[in-house]
């Protein structure tokens, strides 16, 4: 098999510095760089301060320390590791157990490109005199918009991730593998002798190495018992701690009930959570903070709206109106999770033009408050 | 060098038969040699892998071989110490139950032997106390505290890997040295470990090393050793001398650029020679390591057995040492005024570049 590098030759020469997870996208997008003519240095970020004893699906233990200072060697550039540990456990780690503690449900991937691996890398690269930082992210990038679109690997696309970067920030970050399938990506790395061609890929929270979340969360947040009440008002069952829940989940609640019950509503504040048929997840409409506009305007008429990193999109429209950005939905979502990434994008071309977290969702079958 | 490396002659220094006895004129050669430039018996002088066994043999060793005989589990331990010394004994205190007492320095200065001889108790079976640290480059009252330890009757280690190119090891008590800070192939050391003092082997075995030290004695690499600590005795006052002006050079070639500062002056009695300590305020250490090693100057930030690793150092807080980032300078054998002087200038560039652009914090 043979694979074509996919980044053209460079009309002029950058100096790139690659974050380096030890994982294979990586180490290819750092290859592909390197041999497109650019100046590229490899950074590995130290991140969860995990034990370095137990082997997880993470990308920041040990090993992958080793394997991304293994893959610049093969690949003869330089390579440094910065300890980002402090500032993970600042902006990621505590605002995830603070976003459950409040009843939502944090996405720490998104928080983590947007304040840690993409956000403090590059405002550091910058300053080092870097002309751009690169990622192993499945996403496509046009630098020259900048545009944001969806990899050709629809199975591992991560443009959701991504949507918090802005234009000033996508015109300095390259995401070179997006052009390529998964396989191809390991079929070039092997044929670089890159021995992280054959890695598996990783999927949990990368600190909670187990993915045992509740058990994380058991460890950084106080129990407050309460009740699990169903829609109708009728006490199920007690809980030690409503960020154990989330909306949609339906395993783990330990209820007795002749129908199958999800949760549909986690009230911190009053340590409630509220449990109900699939159908009073239906949600046809949803309210965004923080948004990233990518195409200039508010996008208008049809667009696609996607509420998970790999859920199907939904056909809607994005109404502004006295400066809050609703998202409405023509086939409701079930199970939207406050503090998810909302990520809208364009219905033709792949091309994100918004994103932001969920704030508020309709629930027409909750009791009013 | 080269005839170092032919010394094994093929044989195993234990066997019996002519190219056995040969390798093992070699090695006892050898252990005359170390012995003779540091001063002490051949009989005390043990080959290990480096300092890192070394310091385990004589903290480790020591301390295991003392709780055995119920002499006591005190251990009385500088906070400037070597990893490789200090989590010993944090090792022992958890494994074994060993009390410590830590004895910080006097602010960016060597530890009060008055301080050390406070601490020892009448169950203190070990003191240790570095030679001088790596990181700083403080050089410790080695002699004193040997002093005041002998006329206790409690053990001293000190690890002198960083102190052997340029100072004497203390007259008494056991040590720790490196053949690689000399220009001896990575992976040959000595323990030297004095026959008073009873010590256990970290590893079971067939008993080399007077027991001390299981596994086949590596002849090459300890003739290496032999040669380079000789060639450091015989050199010592000149490359003291040396080194003490280079260092000194880059610290004048700093002394222009606002917001940095040698952590010992460059004329204290204490300082190593070979080693100056900067600290920098408006960079991070972490940004203005990438940077520099761009300008192909090649410093380190933290100690170099933790490569890369910017987690604050317990020596520097020991030193009570905050600042934006720090830089450990050190000179070699081989450094010319002429790099000094290139290399001030880039790191005054490097420094100067960085601020203007924000310093690189996260």
């Amino acid at each position: 098999m043979t694979v074509t590098p996919s980044v053209p030759a460079a009309p002029e020469r950058e100096r790139v510095l690659v974050a380096l997870s030890g994982g294979v996208d990586s180490a290819v997008a750092a290859a592909l760089l390197a041999e497109a003519g650019h100046d590229v240095t490899g950074v590995h970020l130290r991140l969860a301060d995990t034990d370095p004893q137990v082997v997880g699906q993470g990308c920041c233990g040990l090993d992958d320390a080793q394997d991304a200072r293994r893959t610049a060697q093969v690949l003869g550039i330089d390579f440094h590791v910065w300890d980002l540990r402090d500032v993970f456990r600042r902006e990621v780690q505590e605002p995830f157990a603070v976003g459950y503690a409040a009843g939502t449900t944090p996405n720490p991937c998104v928080t983590c490109n947007e304040k840690v691996k993409v956000g403090a890398v590059l405002r550091r690269a910058l300053q080092l005199g870097f002309d751009a930082v690169a990622t192993g992210h499945h996403a496509r990038i046009d630098p020259a918009v900048p545009s944001l679109r969806r990899a050709v690997d629809r199975r591992k696309d991560q443009s959701y991730v991504l949507h918090v970067h802005g234009p000033d920030e996508l015109a300095r970050l390259r995401t070179p593998v997006g052009d390529m399938t998964k396989d191809e990506v390991r079929a070039f790395a092997a044929d670089r002798d890159l021995r992280v061609a054959g890695k598996p890929d990783s999927y949990d929270v990368c600190f909670i190495p187990d993915g045992d979340t509740a058990g994380y969360l058991a460890d950084e947040l106080p129990e407050v018992p309460g009740e699990i009440v169903d829609v109708d008002g009728t006490v199920l069952g007690t809980h030690d701690g409503a960020w154990r829940f989330t909306v949609g989940q339906r395993r783990g609640l330990g209820l007795d009930h002749h129908e199958p019950r999800f949760v549909v509503d986690v009230d911190a504040e009053a340590a409630r959570v509220t449990v109900g048929p699939r159908a009073a997840l239906a949600t046809s409409w949803l309210t965004l903070d923080d948004v990233v506009w990518h195409a200039g305007d508010v996008p208008t008429g049809d667009v696609l709206v996607q509420i998970r990193a790999h859920g199907r999109p939904h056909l809607g429209q994005v109404v502004v109106r006295d400066d809050v950005v609703r998202i409405e939905v023509d086939e409701p979502f079930h199970g939207v999770a406050i503090g998810q990434s909302c990520v809208v994008y364009d219905r033709d071309d792949d091309r994100v033009l918004a994103g932001g977290r969920i704030a508020r969702a309709a629930r027409p079958l909750l009791p009013v408050a | 060098m080269l005839a170092a490396l032919h010394a094994d002659h093929g044989g195993n220094p234990a066997a019996g038969h002519q190219f056995g006895r040969q390798t093992r004129t070699t090695l006892e050669d050898a252990r005359e040699r170390i012995a003779g430039a540091l001063g002490r018996s051949p009989h005390e002088v043990v080959v290990t892998s480096g300092g890192t066994e070394a310091d385990q043999l004589g903290v480790v060793g020591t301390v295991r071989a003392a709780v055995a005989a119920g002499r006591g589990r005190h251990v009385v331990c500088s906070t400037v110490e070597h990893p490789a010394v200090s989590d010993a004994v944090r090792w022992l205190a958890a494994e074994h139950g060993v009390e410590v007492t830590w004895v910080d320095p006097q602010g960016i200065a060597p530890v009060a032997p008055t301080d050390i001889a406070a601490a020892i108790r009448d169950d203190t079976v070990l003191v240790a106390l570095t030679g001088a640290d790596g990181e700083v480059g403080v050089a410790q009252h080695s002699d004193e505290v040997a002093a005041v330890c002998a006329s206790r009757g409690v053990p001293l280690h000190s690890d002198v890997v960083q102190r052997t190119a340029t100072l004497l090891p203390p007259p008494t008590g056991s040590l720790a040295v490196t053949g690689h800070k000399l220009g001896a192939p990575v992976g040959i050391g000595a323990a030297v470990l004095p026959r008073d003092v009873p010590v256990q082997p970290l590893v079971p075995g067939p008993g080399q090393e007077r027991g001390l030290r299981s596994g086949t004695p590596p002849t090459a690499l300890a003739l290496a050793l032999a040669t380079v600590l000789e060639l450091a005795v015989a050199e010592r006052e000149e490359h003291t001398a040396r080194s003490r002006t280079l260092t000194t050079r880059l610290a004048d070639g700093l002394v222009d650029l606002d917001g940095v500062r040698p952590t010992v002056a460059p004329d204290a009695p204490h300082r190593l020679a070979t080693h100056l300590h900067l600290q920098l305020d408006g960079v991070d250490g972490e940004a203005l390591a990438l940077a520099l090693d761009d300008a192909g100057v090649a410093v380190s930030t933290g100690t170099a057995c933790m490569t890369g690793s910017a987690a604050p150092s317990p020596v520097l807080a020991a030193y009570g040492i905050e600042a934006d980032a720090v830089l450990r300078c050190s000179v070699g054998r081989d450094t010319t005024a002429e790099e000094i002087d290139t290399a001030a200038e880039r790191i005054v560039d490097v420094v100067t570049t960085l601020r203007s652009r924000g310093g690189g914090f996260l």
